[in-house]
């Protein structure tokens, strides 16, 4: 079975392409170039590279949210079409869950932290217990104050990684009091290997979702929405 | 020639559109999803709220486009999209989704600039229409008096300087307290009003012949309720309402007769959601007949946002051998005759 991953939710752009327990190809760019400019010359690249034939693909992977929006949509458009085209399902797998499996198999806890702008990230926290990977904290929107007591209140040593990282790491280094530690740069950012690899659980547990019904999660209402809810 | 058969996308403001176009002219489906409603309680168009809706309506009314045209992807020739101007957020959701339709099914992309596709609506009920000919694009977000001297050659003569016709009418009719939109409402109370009640200043630029500039008028507008007010008097809405438009309308239809005139063009074609204008019509009409000229207008439904007029430019630019790479971007600015 082949799935591909596409993650788009952040400042890195990356596309994977996954067969049953293999990694076939990954491409991931960290670069100042919009997702738009990037995401299918990137695909385009990855299919000539492997001599892709998309028919053989059964399904398409993708962060549903949370992260930028305009990220989060370009992401789900390029699925859409895509998945409508080639007549496959949609997986789609919480952005902050796909971080997570970045880290697989550590024992310390695992936290990603996206910046998520008004001084919040987009977060969870998970773990590997007896070799199953497990949320604790589902993804949300939290200031990095509360992220920081959750993580005290757990007493547990943690990792984390994210690109709210150099963003808020004076913060952390002050505010978290159990040990803990940063993710070097070759797991730190979203990676559509890892989305993939959720992909295929997903899948096996029938999550999928069509192109009609797709679309992301984004926490968050839009600014308009939200002005409007605290006049009234 | 066989047969060119176009899937056409649009989504550059608030309404999610797609269309099957055959040979530049016979729209064979058109697909329009408009949200307006979710935008009416803002007084304007929300482009956060716009985007959200555009991903979860494309891939339903792309569908419904190719269905009701009875056709599959395989029998598409081409896929042409919006790709500005417009709202960013709006416009990437049909370009990404656009053009990873090209990449899945190897049918070319050719992106499209909007005020292009406005003018092209023209061509779907008035066969005969050719270039050249004079173009007045009256919409929300653009206000253009533009030569069209062949198919994908264009020249803007004029423009606004600041606000588009379309916004003066959104900002007039939220101070009269008629809402949003502000174009259709003020064209159906002016019906009862006077419009030369009140002498509004003509939207004029001095130092340039066919610009357009309408903050003036809407300040004028607005002082004059002010003042109104102040003097605890009643205004009557219809009369504003009416005088208003006719100040637009006037420049409008002065500049277009103007240059029609001086470039020699018989043919005059009106584009752009303020085509449906009911006085803006008749105004032109009663202009363009006076002096021997023709008009031409399309029905309401293609002067709204759609995407059939998109697929009648992506026709001309898919004839002359022009294509889009999966470089394609949204680009809000977008300059007429650009690519």
């Amino acid at each position: 079975m082949k799935i591909l991953a596409i993650d788009s939710s952040g400042l890195v752009a990356t596309v994977a392409v996954l067969e049953d327990d293999e990694l076939i190809a990954e491409y991931t760019v960290n670069y100042k170039k919009t997702h738009s400019e990037t995401l299918l010359p990137m695909l385009d690249e990855i299919k000539s590279m492997i001599n892709l034939d998309l028919s053989e693909i059964d399904a398409i992977a993708v962060t549903k949210g949370p992260g930028s929006f305009t990220g989060l949509r370009i992401g789900s458009a390029t699925v859409k079409g895509l998945a409508y085209a080639l007549n496959v399902p949609i997986i789609s797998v919480p952005t902050v869950d796909a971080l997570s499996m970045n880290l697989w198999g550590s024992d310390k806890l695992i936290v990603p932290v996206m910046d998520a702008r008004r001084e919040q990230v987009y977060t969870g926290i998970y773990e590997f217990a007896g070799g199953e990977h497990t949320c604790i904290l589902e993804q949300d929107a939290l200031s990095v104050e509360d992220l920081c007591k959750k993580i005290n209140d757990l007493s547990r040593e943690v990792i984390l990684l994210g690109d709210a990282v150099p963003v808020y790491k004076d913060k952390f280094d002050e505010l978290i009091k159990v040990p803990h530690s940063y993710a070097p740069a070759n797991m730190n950012r979203q990676k559509a290997s890892s989305l993939g690899v959720l992909a295929f659980e997903y899948f096996r547990k029938g999550l999928t979702e069509s192109a009609f019904d797709h679309k992301p999660e984004y926490l968050r209402l839009s600014q308009a929405e939200r002005e409007r809810m605290e006049r009234q | 020639m066989e047969n060119v058969t176009i899937l056409a996308i649009e989504s550059s403001c608030d309404e999610t559109a797609a269309a099957v176009v055959r040979n530049g002219r016979d729209v064979l489906s058109n697909v329009i999803y408009s949200q307006i409603d979710l935008h009416t309680v803002y007084g304007g168009v929300v482009p956060e709220i716009a985007s959200r809706k555009h991903i979860e309506k494309v891939t339903q009314v792309v569908d419904k486009a190719l269905s009701d045209a009875s056709l599959t992807l395989k029998e598409i020739d081409a896929i042409a999209v919006t790709y500005g101007p417009g709202l960013v957020g709006a416009l990437l959701v049909g370009v990404s989704f656009a053009k990873s339709l090209s990449f899945a099914t190897g049918i070319p992309l050719i992106g499209v600039h909007h005020i292009e596709g406005h003018i092209c609506a023209n061509y779907i009920e008035n066969k005969e229409l050719k270039p050249p000919f004079m173009a007045l694009v009256v919409s929300g977000g653009h206000t253009h008096l533009v030569k069209v001297a062949d198919y994908g050659e264009y020249e803007i003569l004029g423009r606004t300087r600041d606000d588009a016709a379309g916004e003066a009418f959104d900002k007039v009719a939220r101070a009269i307290g008629l809402g949003y939109p502000g174009g259709p409402k003020v064209d159906k109370v002016s019906k009862e009003g006077n419009p030369d009640a009140i002498v509004f200043p003509k939207a004029k630029v001095n130092d340039s012949v066919y610009d357009f500039s309408f903050s003036g008028l809407k300040s004028a507008v607005l002082n004059y309720l002010n003042q109104a007010q102040m003097k605890d008097e009643t205004i009557n809405v219809a009369d504003v309402a009416a005088s208003f438009q006719k100040a637009v309308v006037d420049v409008l239809v002065e500049h277009t007769i103007q240059a029609a005139g001086e470039y020699g063009f018989k043919e005059i074609a009106l584009a752009g959601g303020v085509a449906s204008n009911s006085s803006l019509r008749s105004a032109m009409e009663e202009a363009c007949k006076k002096r021997g000229l023709t008009l031409y207008r399309p029905s309401p439904i293609f002067c709204t946002d759609n995407a059939a007029m998109i697929g009648v430019a992506g026709y001309y630019e898919y004839i002359k051998g022009n294509r889009s790479d999966f470089h394609l971007n949204a680009v809000p600015s977008l300059k007429l005759g650009e690519r």
